[in-house]
């Protein structure tokens, strides 16, 4: 008779006299019992946890500006400075890792309406007081005299840089392009739609397509130009006026418009007959919008006094900030690194949050990292059961915007079930179509 | 799509590789694979297809991880034809392992207050032997070292393990008790009252009793709440026993039934005649496919529970007092003063082949009457508990030999175990989580979403039945007929039907009507030409 039976020695297990002891593995799932309950359970967990450690609001830039901000730039060079502008037509340089001012000038007579860096790192910015001015916030002291001004007709509401020619657009009520390389302070070329008159709002060069240019503008269109041709391309007018305009930095044909209808809209610049994308959630103008540098989400700022943050794909916000003083913010920026954003508001102060709200930025052990790795793997896995969605969805509102949420589901709902009805007493051969909610507020394309 | 010229040239490196992955995927795979060519969407075919491939290396790794795996299982081999692995005593065994094996066969002689009940830990380093006259004791059995031992001066029925070494709960005359390794006692659970026998499910930290009164009481031994109290509605159980992978309770009654039990229903989830009087004992495999019992019949049998069949029906000379199955699927019967022990009754069930002809292993007949039977996690060592005490066997082949230190640990240390203690309660399952498919948790919901879909359709129109019925009832014979035909009759009295009778009624007026009326039409001498209508 041939007999073994099992023989496992304590030492085989812990060396005597050491401290360390062997894990063993045995992937067999039957002794893995219950392993889909077990790692919902752990989802669970660690979407609570999520929520738990979810603390987005990180502090604000030294004592911000008198007046509001209406506009913020990055510079495309540094990882740590940006620029401000405000109401009262100062501008300001910061430093991200400090949160100090590191430079700042008296510019304009009126509001700063829009700021953009050039690539040798100088500053542009304008104001409705009719000028544009070119600043060089790193090599000159602060209140130092500007280096060139460009005077305009109108006042000037936005402004953008070429990617490599010295050449930027300014927009009043035509968009002007001006020459940085020449002395004069006219326009090198004026660009307008034929028959629009309206205040152009904003203005944004596209960064791969170089000579693409996109302007919103107060009659409710988005203007595409083309350099070469130096003439409007197409022409898109929507239900209501768009606030700003981003250029995805990935997908460059793509582009992102706040809206005054609360919406942001998602357009492929090469099929404008429908919108890529809706995303819905604002309950006020959306008032500026930004892709992050990974070209996947996008950050508004909004007349509701709110930040969102959003995923390219998705139609409904994936957090809110939001804070018991921050007034109506006018401007929202990822910065380069793509883990913060900053808001620029009413209230004069630029605030500073995380991208992703439960983030830490204190360096991990590698065990650290690879749990934070599974947690998130885990989370993604079980996020269609109710139990995570709510809680992952689940966030606490200021009381008005809760309430003027509600309401306006409660209007849309109305206007829904009115049209519904219309359409259950109309004859069959006058029933039109149902409209696509991405379609809807196209009202014109012209080319 | 597959180039049919290189399917043609598949060579046996290709089908070694085939091979390989079928096997592999017998064992660690979670399912069917999905087939990604009828999906239609891109992105989601695509989604897809990364996924099935990961899983498909995952299977593959955790084949190729077996060779990490350092123990190998245990056996009992015949050399000879004429030899018997059934006819193999202890003594023999003993003297064939190694010295640190032999000294696990070990006897203890309790003969004043047994007889006992047994119960290993989970890692199966501790033992905990309860007295029916009120002796319980633990110990460290591979060491010899007594943890703690009590006199309860109390009819003791059964006893239970908790999560790890530190606690167990007694079931005593009148209430369960938890003590703690010292044998101090923690808590009196005055809910179970007179409780027959103890389970524990370690993964929701439930203990379950059976009481005489036919109860099923659930309570969380992390919160000491009380989870469910479930009527059985059966009289006195007479086992007890629980499925490792689901965490239903099955419970045997006198008159044969086994019921399965989960704490979210008040009604038992299924109702099995197994046996023809009362059943004595029940032991379902680690894997939850099949579940031995004996009962007074004299039958063993053994039952798929995927599929609630009897499988095979093993007759025993004497009722079957306990049975157990190990982690190999080893099954240890205790009937009458003997324990026999059968091997590959799964298999032979698996395969349809016929019947076992002979247990594997045999012990006892030497008076002492067997009252309970465990099988030690990860060890080739089967608890005996009778009439005059404890006696430790040596089964080859029955233990797992590899063990997963993640989920129970033979060796572990005092840090190691309150590690998997917190880890364990930060993973401990919710009593609403029991359900007779274990995976069903993480499922996605399509029939909910089916109609969620509809709902957002704003121009979908429910069908009706009734409108079905109306709209084709002519000719002789009608929907409606047919509909009155085959389900009017139904001892079934619904909405459908009471709208179906009315509208019966109906066509039923309208005919007699349209015949007076043609009848008038036609005057008195062609009255009686008028022509029935359908």
């Amino acid at each position: 008779m041939k007999i073994k039976a099992l023989s496992r020695s304590t030492a085989s297990q812990q060396a005597p006299g050491s401290a360390v002891v062997r894990q063993s593995r045995n992937l067999d799932p039957a002794q893995h019992p219950f392993e889909r309950a077990r790692e919902y359970t752990r989802a669970l967990t660690a979407t609570k946890m999520e929520r738990m450690f979810a603390a987005p609001f990180l502090g604000q830039m030294g004592n911000g500006h008198v007046d509001g901000v209406y506009t913020m730039a990055k510079d495309p060079g540094s990882l740590e400075r940006f620029a401000s502008g405000s109401g009262d037509g100062v501008v300001k340089v910061w430093d991200l890792t400090t949160h100090e001012e590191i430079w700042n000038t008296q510019g304009h007579e009126n509001m700063v309406k829009g700021l953009c860096w050039t690539p040798e790192r100088k500053l542009l910015s304008c104001a409705s007081d009719k000028t544009v001015k070119l600043w060089d916030p790193y090599n000159s002291l602060p209140e130092a005299p500007p280096l060139a001004s460009y005077l305009g007709s109108s006042a000037f509401t936005g402004v953008s840089h070429h990617r490599t020619h010295p050449s930027f657009a300014a927009s009043s009520s035509s968009i002007n392009i001006y020459d940085l390389s020449r002395p004069s302070s006219t326009p090198s070329q004026t660009l307008h739609w034929p028959t629009s008159v309206d205040t152009i709002t904003s203005v944004s060069f596209n960064q791969t397509e170089t000579s693409i240019l996109a302007s919103t503008a107060l009659d409710r269109s988005i203007i595409m130009y083309d350099l070469r041709t130096s003439s409007p391309v197409q022409k898109l007018t929507l239900r209501l006026a768009s606030n700003a305009i981003s250029w995805n930095p990935m997908e460059a044909f793509n582009f992102a418009v706040a809206n005054e209808d609360h919406n942001v809209y998602i357009f492929d610049m090469r099929k404008t007959d429908r919108a890529l994308n809706v995303l819905k959630d604002h309950v006020a103008a959306v008032m500026d919008v930004e892709f992050s540098p990974t070209g996947e989400e996008l950050v508004t700022a909004s007349y509701d006094r709110t930040v969102r943050l959003w995923n390219r794909a998705r139609g409904h916000s994936r957090d809110i900030y939001h804070t018991t003083r921050m007034q109506r913010v006018f401007s929202a920026k990822f910065t380069p690194d793509n883990k913060y954003v900053l808001s620029g508001s009413d209230d004069g102060n630029i605030r500073l949050w995380r991208a992703n709200a439960s983030d830490r930025s204190g360096i991990k052990s590698a065990r650290q990292r690879s749990k934070l790795e599974y947690d998130q793997a885990l989370i993604k896995r079980y996020s269609h059961m109710p139990e995570i969605r709510r809680i992952k969805r689940q966030r606490h509102l200021p009381k008005p915007i809760k309430k003027a949420g509600e309401i306006k589901r409660e209007e849309l709902a109305a206007i829904k079930r009115r049209e519904e009805n219309l359409r259950k007493h109309t004859k069959k051969s006058e029933l039109s179509k149902r409209q696509n909610e991405r379609e809807k507020m196209i009202l014109a394309r012209e080319q | 799509m597959a180039d049919p010229v290189k399917m043609a040239v598949a060579g046996p490196d290709d089908r070694e590789k085939q091979k390989k992955l079928a096997e592999a995927q017998k064992k660690y795979g979670r399912g069917k694979a999905i087939s990604t060519k009828s999906v239609r969407d891109k992105k989601l075919r695509s989604n897809l297809k990364a996924q099935e491939s990961k899983h498909k290396q995952a299977v593959l790794q955790a084949k190729d991880a077996e060779i990490l795996n350092e123990h190998e299982a245990g056996f009992l081999e015949p050399e000879g034809e004429l030899e018997r692995t059934y006819k193999v005593r202890q003594d023999e065994i003993q003297e064939n392992v190694g010295i640190e094996t032999a000294k696990k066969g070990f006897e203890l002689r309790l003969p004043d207050t047994g007889p006992y009940r047994v119960d290993y830990t989970r890692n199966g380093r501790n033992l905990l032997l309860a007295g029916r006259k009120g002796h319980v004791a633990t110990m460290d059995w591979r060491d010899g070292k007594l943890g703690c031992e009590l006199q309860l001066n109390e009819t003791v029925r059964d006893a239970r393990w908790l999560h790890n070494d530190q606690y167990f709960a007694v079931a005593q005359k009148k209430y369960v008790y938890i003590y703690d390794h010292n044998g101090v006692e923690l808590h009196c659970l005055s809910k179970h009252v007179e409780p027959l026998f103890l389970e524990f499910l370690p993964y929701h930290f439930l203990l379950a009793s059976a009481q005489m009164s036919g109860y099923l009481k659930y309570t969380d031994t992390s919160t000491g709440q009380t989870v469910a109290e479930l009527p059985t509605r059966l009289g006195r159980p007479t086992s007890l026993c629980q499925n490792p992978w689901n965490a239903i309770l099955h419970v045997g009654h006198q008159n044969g039934n086994v019921t399965l039990w989960s704490p979210n229903s008040q009604t038992a989830l299924v109702k099995a005649q197994v046996h023809r009087g009362p059943v004595r004992s029940l032991a379902i495999d680690r894997q939850g496919r099949y579940m031995v019992s004996t009962g007074q019949d004299q039958k063993m049998n053994v039952w798929d529970i995927r599929m609630f069949r009897e499988v095979h029906s093993y007759s025993c000379y004497q009722p079957g007092a306990s049975v157990a199955i190990s982690d190999r699927g080893l099954t240890a019967v205790g009937w009458g003063t003997q324990v026999s022990v059968w091997r590959g009754l799964f298999d032979a069930a698996l395969a349809d082949q016929g019947k076992v002809q002979s247990p594997y292993m045999a012990w006892g007949g030497d008076g002492q009457r067997i009252e309970n039977l465990r099988w030690c996690p990860f060890e080739d060592v089967l608890g005996v508990t009778h009439d005059q005490g404890f006696a430790s066997m040596l089964v080859p082949g029955a233990g797992e030999p590899n063990f997963d230190s993640m989920e129970a640990n033979p060796y572990e240390n005092t840090r190691q175990r309150q590690e998997a203690e917190v880890h364990s309660l930060l993973n401990k399952l919710q009593p609403d989580m029991i359900a007779l498919d274990p995976n069903i948790i993480g499922r996605l919901d399509t029939i909910n979403n089916e109609k969620v879909q509809q709902r957002r359709n704003l121009d979908y129109k429910p069908e009706d039945p009734m409108e079905k019925l109306k709209n084709r009832g002519r000719g002789r014979n009608s929907a409606l007929r047919k509909y009155m035909r085959k389900k009017g009759r139904r001892n079934v009295i619904d909405e459908k039907r009471l709208k179906a009778e009315a509208l019966r009624k109906e066509h039923a007026s309208r005919s007699k009507d349209k015949l007076e009326q043609e009848r008038q039409d036609l005057g008195p001498a062609l009255a009686r030409f008028a022509k029935k209508d359908s």
